[in-house]
């Protein structure tokens, strides 16, 4: 009896650790990358199949992991100090690990971070990455602007030009100016509201 | 009796991480005092803080795009936004913002980025404590 004592009190502050350190990672249902991977608007048959194959392939694994959904507290406070904290399915473990050991010249600012911290996050992006190879569009890989990679720039070939130059968007960096639930992971066509 | 015992487990848990939170935090004042002694320590003719020269090197420029004001604005009461990204930053003068400069990993980091970014170097101590004494300064 003595003993489930213990062990019941180990338990409590065991799990009253983990909850000072953890950030509960609750998330929408569904957050595949995009779930209008039927629309008809490509010329080119052969960039539309191979985007159903990828978005079944993101769909099989976020089947595995979506209650468990990819949140990591470091991660999210330290690359969300600066700009949204990007989800780590957008780019491939190689970007990540590049990006990461290069966070003192970070697209020409410096982010560094005290090895801890930059491992623990580097180990988060990197087992969470898209096992895609989210390629690059201009030739260099491994592509480390997510708005470079032939994934994203696909994803997007329906957005106006005007709506890019429009003030409220200013940078395809700026996922929440139309992904309305962008803060939360959540990149659902049904999310998207283009601002006027 | 069980109750008993996993309540005290659970107080002696939290009271643990308060004290260790405690042995990490300062105050913004810790903080100048810390940066006075590391000048006093590597300039032999230190001559203490100046809040009016922290002013003005937080204000110019130093060779490159960006000063200080870039993301944190002219006004250290209120707040900024990052340069590049638009994110809003919280206000950096200890008045209107009472987190800031009470953690010293938080001061190290953002001290080495940003004066990587403004002036292509680290921060002196001298430079650090003047900034410092400067935002001090700020009261509205």
């Amino acid at each position: 009896m003595f003993e489930n004592m213990r062990n019941y009190r180990w338990l409590l502050a065991v799990m009253f650790l983990m909850m000072s350190i953890t950030v509960p990672a609750v998330y929408a249902d569904d957050d595949d990358d995009d779930d209008d991977h039927y629309r008809s608007n490509s010329s080119d048959s052969t960039i539309s199949s191979t985007r159903v194959g990828e978005d079944a392939d993101d769909r099989k694994r976020s089947g595995k992991s979506k209650r468990s959904q990819v949140s990591n507290a470091s991660w999210k406070e330290e690359c969300g100090a600066c700009h949204m904290a990007y989800p780590a399915r957008f780019l491939s473990a190689e970007s990540w690990r590049v990006m990461m050991n290069g966070l003192e010249d970070h697209f020409g600012s410096d982010a560094s971070l005290d090895v801890e911290t930059a491992t623990e996050i580097s180990n988060f992006l990197q087992r969470n990455a898209s096992r895609k190879k989210r390629k690059s569009s201009n030739g260099i890989e491994p592509a480390l602007r997510i708005s470079d990679t032939r994934w994203f720039q696909s994803e997007h070939d329906d957005v106006a030009a005007r709506t890019w130059k429009s003030p409220k968007v200013k940078s395809p960096s700026n996922c929440a100016a139309c992904h309305t639930k962008a803060d939360n992971g959540s990149f659902r066509e049904r999310d998207i509201k283009i601002p006027k | 009796m069980l109750r008993t015992l996993s309540a005290s487990g659970l107080m002696l848990i939290i009271f643990i991480g308060l004290s260790i939170q405690q042995v990490f935090a300062q105050t913004p004042n810790d903080v100048l005092d810390s940066f006075q002694s590391e000048a006093a320590k590597s300039m032999p003719n230190f001559q203490g803080f100046s809040a009016d020269r922290g002013e003005r090197f937080f204000k110019m420029k130093h060779g490159n795009d960006w000063s200080c004001t870039s993301c944190h604005s002219d006004n250290p009461a209120a707040t900024g936004k990052h340069a590049k990204t638009d994110k809003p930053i919280k206000p950096l003068a200890p008045f209107a913002n009472t987190e800031r400069f009470t953690n010293p990993k938080k001061i190290k980091k953002w001290f080495k980025r940003n004066c990587n970014d403004v002036l292509d170097r680290l921060c002196t101590p001298q430079e650090k404590g003047d900034v410092l004494a400067y935002l001090l300064t700020i009261s509205k």
